[in-house]
């Protein structure tokens, strides 16, 4: 799908020199037999290398979606990228074939999911999915394959990794077993990971283990890593930025330390003021009224008007594109200025 | 014709298809939070759903369209053919299909149109019979085994082993040999007899599935009878794949009654059954091949209709293709 | 894996005795006198009667001549036929051509079931997928004695590609009747390598072998193929059992010398003692075919686990 020219509100915002990847307009459509479904409908990000980046969003915000396209993971059918850019070193991955993904997959941009178990093949040792990496991409013998995938093991803290290289997936609980899946992704030193809600099928504690993991190998390379979460609470400690999903679309991006003081959307806002926090002065917490909206059914104008309590008519006929509330802070809300002034 | 494999292989699809439901991926859109509401309401709104989807499916309506003129053919054959199929003349021996008889003769002489009509009775009305004893068989068995499990469950296993270790048609030929008159009753009870097993795995293997939901949990936490659990919670949330199969069984059996017919071991004569005509029609089929093609079409078509009619009910019923 | 083994044995011998039994007593519950039938329209002397009587254990209980019967069974002795030949003989005759039909029908749901349902799923809603769906749709439709029927008037009488019936002609007498005897689960392997394959191609593990950077091969062959395969090895595996059971149609039609042929024989002669023989054997055959694809399932898939 060639990126056809359309030019956003993004653009008023300043482009860094030379972003290791990043995402513009971009828009990724179902076509299923009950209608089209516009999961990611122009959204853009970028990434540096050394830098983590937090896309946050409810499920069915678009925000898996959009990292798969990323990967060229994206069934077609029923899946479309309709318009839209990703350039990974400046080079446009939409533009390259079946065999150009294929060498950046795992080697440059690599993807860690969120289902360890169903992520991994149930038949295959895990020692062997992660050889096959070394195997495959670099023609490594099995014996060499077999120590480096040990070793790839080890850095990812799994106990008795000689010993455990034969065992198989179920084998393993689900804490290992999402160890397993970053060692496999980590294996051959990508530029970027995308780590795909890589811990919200475990229990709290090993959440934040595994999240320490992936700062402790970030911080040893200049890798990039986007994470894709519904957490709040797992971004504020990982992400250098944050960029908000809404309905298929990004709807607030910026430092996580100023979006999380000073939001600038009142969802953004929302989200906050629904999240437990440990210096809570607040009495109670307000949940977000109201569900997502259909993405066969996206409301006209905002996608958020029919839950924001700040809503005004132009909400409901202007669709607000992304004002540039600060260098390197965006805000798709016509009232930014309001929500900015209104906390704090 | 095996229809053990038949038998044993939906067996086999069936289990795995229950191991193995994939996770959804996230654009499912709405995730979980379904309530644990009242039970009649979730198997009714299933198969409400389902008749919506079957609606909509041409394969399902021209399949039930040919089911529904069979069913016709088998009740009134006289809508179809005003020709006796007895009123034979020698003359008239093996005479090709023509305008004035559009299926030709058979080696008696006797209308080959009308002979086929009238064959759809014995086929439908065994297919159907023995569907629904071995449907009923199947619910009491099952539900029982997947129910209380345990001694219970242990019986009725090996039992369902033990005829569903026998090779079907071969334990037909036996039993059937065993009658000196064979009619519809008797070929209707052997295939009963026989053809249990596999809907009653399904049955047992689909309430143990259910049989620890919460609504039959909450049910027997306020303290409902066993039977009332059975019949009101389990049995109609537990029933879909079990119609599936017996949809599809209805056309199993009628291929299964036309080989029986067929190796003689089926109806005798004077009845009229596709299989038989067939069977009759053997040794002059290279002079007269409109003697197989006939009765051979018309039992195929009817055994195609109801396998894509369970088919399609199948589809409709699984929410996961949705 | 021996204690699994030893428990499925010991589950499968009460299905064994039982199945036996069953057949056992229907077959001796034929009304009619063997002996008298065996004569014919001969006098036939008194004591002659009794001496085949006694052989036969005719006067005993059912449950002790079934006892007895199963004595000698263990020991290899599969009884006599009226006319004094030992089944075993009989079997030994017979089964060769059963088998080389079966492993025929066998290879062409290899070869064709599995490579249809793998291109249908690899080309899912392609003229190629339709294709195979309508096939095989149409396949399992039609009983296979008319299917057996139209093969051999098409292609043997009026074509005369293939012998018409027996086995004068070596293996290649064998295609036809193979074929027929295979369709049914033909289609059904080709269906279920379809459905299977199609299921494990949207799976997660797929994704991520994708996402690994692998080749669409390796990740359709290596990948998803080798899970899909488990169900479909199963099924061929219990099916190679069932296939000699369901030989008699297709022996019927091709005038194969095969065991379904003898069966049916000899329930029409009221040879009993053939028949439970044989049928016995083949609920041996049945009962390994499907013990053996019990522990295959273990080996193919790492998840189950004998306890």
């Amino acid at each position: 799908m060639p990126a056809t020219e359309v030019l956003t509100a993004t653009e008023a915002t300043p482009h860094r020199a030379d972003p290791l990847l990043e995402v513009e307009d971009l828009a990724v459509e179902f076509r299923t037999r009950d209608g089209v479904v516009r999961a990611v409908d122009g959204v853009s990000y970028h990434v540096d290398a050394g830098e983590t980046l937090a896309i946050l969003g409810e499920s069915g915000s678009g925000k898996s979606v959009g990292a798969q396209a990323v990967m060229g993971l994206i069934d077609s059918p029923p899946g479309y990228v309709t318009r839209g850019s990703i350039r990974y070193r400046g080079r446009e991955l939409l533009e390259l074939d079946e065999g150009g993904m294929q060498r950046i997959r795992g080697r440059h941009v690599a993807m860690v999911f969120q289902d360890a178990l169903s992520s991994l093949n149930p038949v295959f040792t895990v020692g062997d999915q992660i050889a096959e990496m070394y195997r495959v991409h670099e023609g490594a013998s099995r014996a060499e394959a077999r120590r480096r995938a040990v070793e790839m093991m080890d850095r990812v803290h799994i106990p008795a990794a000689e010993r455990r290289y034969g065992d198989y997936p179920h084998q393993f609980s689900g804490g290992m077993r999402q160890r397993i899946m970053i060692a496999m992704a980590l294996s051959l030193g990508p530029d970027v990971l995308i780590a795909d809600e890589p811990t919200t099928a475990l229990d709290v504690t090993v959440q934040a283990q595994i999240m320490d993991l992936l700062a402790e190998l970030q911080r040893d390379t200049t890798m990039a890593l986007v994470l894709i979460t519904h957490d709040l609470g797992v971004v504020a400690d990982v992400a250098d930025r944050i960029a908000v999903m809404y309905a298929g679309r990004v709807v607030e991006q910026g430092a996580v330390s100023a979006l999380y003081e000073r939001p600038a959307h009142p969802y953004t806002l929302g989200l906050i003021e629904s999240i437990p926090r440990m210096d809570d002065e607040r009495d109670e917490l307000v949940p977000i009224p109201g569900a997502p909206p259909s993405l066969m059914r996206i409301p006209p104008g905002c996608s958020f008007h029919p839950r924001c309590p700040m809503a005004q008519d132009v909400c409901a006929e202007d669709d607000p594109p992304l004002y540039a509330v600060q260098p390197g802070r965006e805000s798709a809300c016509h009232f930014w200025e309001e929500v900015l002034t209104s906390h704090g | 014709m095996s229809d053990t494999r038949k038998d044993a292989r939906t067996d086999r699809v069936d289990t795995r298809e229950v191991e193995s439901r994939g996770a959804a991926r996230d654009q499912s859109g709405t995730a979980g939070g379904e309530p644990v509401g009242e039970l009649s309401g979730r198997s009714a709104s299933l198969w409400a759903d389902a008749w919506r989807e079957l609606r909509r499916d041409r394969i399902f309506l021209a399949a039930a369209a040919v089911v529904t003129v069979f069913v016709v053919m088998a009740i009134a054959p006289i809508l179809f053919t005003r020709t006796d199929p007895r009123a034979c003349d020698l003359s008239r021996s093996l005479g090709r299909p023509s305008a004035d008889s559009w299926f030709g003769y058979d080696l008696l002489g006797c209308d080959y149109y009308s002979q086929v009509v009238h064959g759809a009775r014995v086929s439908v009305s065994i297919g159907v019979l023995v569907t629904l004893a071995a449907l009923v068989i199947a619910l009491v068995l099952g539900s029982l085994a997947g129910y209380y499990g345990g001694l219970v469950d242990a019986v009725i296993a090996r039992l369902t082993d033990v005829v569903f270790g026998l090779p079907f048609i071969l334990g037909a030929i036996v039993i059937l040999t065993v009658f000196e008159n064979r009619g519809l009753f008797q070929v209707t009870l052997v295939l009963a007899v026989l053809g249990w097993t596999t809907m009653t795995r399904l049955m047992r293997s689909s309430v143990i599935s259910v049989r620890d939901s919460d609504y039959v949990l909450a049910a027997r936490a306020l303290g409902t009878s066993d039977l009332r659990i059975l019949t009101r919670h389990i049995l109609p949330n537990a029933i879909a794949p079990v119609i599936v199969y017996a949809t599809i069984y209805v056309g199993i059996v009628i291929a299964a009654e036309a080989t029986l017919s067929f190796l003689g071991v089926g109806l005798q004569l004077p009845a009229i059954s596709w299989g038989l005509m067939i069977s009759d029609a053997q040794y002059r089929i290279a002079e007269a091949p409109h003697l197989l093609l006939f009765p051979g079409l018309f039992l195929s078509l009817t055994v195609l209709s109801f396998i894509l009619m369970g088919d399609a009910l199948r589809d409709a019923l699984d929410p996961k293709l949705r | 894996m021996g204690r699994y083994t030893a428990r499925r044995l010991l589950q499968l011998m009460p299905v064994f005795i039982g199945t036996t039994f069953l057949i056992f007593a229907l077959v001796f519950a034929i009304p009619g006198d063997p002996i008298r039938a065996l004569a014919g329209d001969r006098p036939i002397s008194p004591s002659t009667v009794a001496t085949l009587r006694d052989e036969y254990n005719l006067d005993d209980p059912l449950v002790i001549q079934y006892a007895k019967y199963m004595v000698g069974l263990v020991q290899g002795d599969f009884g006599k036929d009226y006319n004094g030949r030992e089944v075993t003989d009989i079997m030994a005759q017979r089964f060769p051509v059963t088998i080389r039909l079966a492993v025929v029908a066998f290879l062409f749901e290899i070869a064709i079931g599995l490579v249809a349902g793998v291109v249908a799923a690899l080309r899912r809603r392609s003229y190629l997928d339709t294709l195979v769906l309508v096939t095989t749709t149409a396949i399992v439709s039609v009983p296979t004695f008319v299917l057996g029927f139209s093969l051999q008037l098409l292609l043997g009488v009026k074509l005369s590609w293939f012998p018409i019936a027996g086995i004068s002609q070596g293996w290649y007498s064998y295609l036809l009747p193979g074929f027929v005897l295979g369709a049914l689960s033909l289609a059904y392997v080709a269906r279920l390598t379809r459905t299977s394959l199609v299921e494990n191609l949207r799976s997660d593990y797929v994704r991520t072998a994708t996402a690994k950077g692998l080749s669409r091969r390796r990740v359709v062959g290596r990948h998803a193929l080798r899970n899909s395969l488990i169900p479909v090895v199963t099924y061929l595996g219990i099916d190679l059992g069932a296939l000699m059971g369901g030989a008699i149609v297709t022996e019927g039609i091709f005038n194969l010398p095969g065991i379904g042929q003898q069966v049916f024989l000899s329930v029409r002669a009221q040879e009993g003692p053939v028949v439970v023989g044989i049928v016995t054997a083949l609920v041996l055959v049945f009962i390994f075919a499907n013990l053996a694809v019990d522990l295959l399932y273990g080996v193919l898939d790492p998840r189950i686990r004998y306890e």
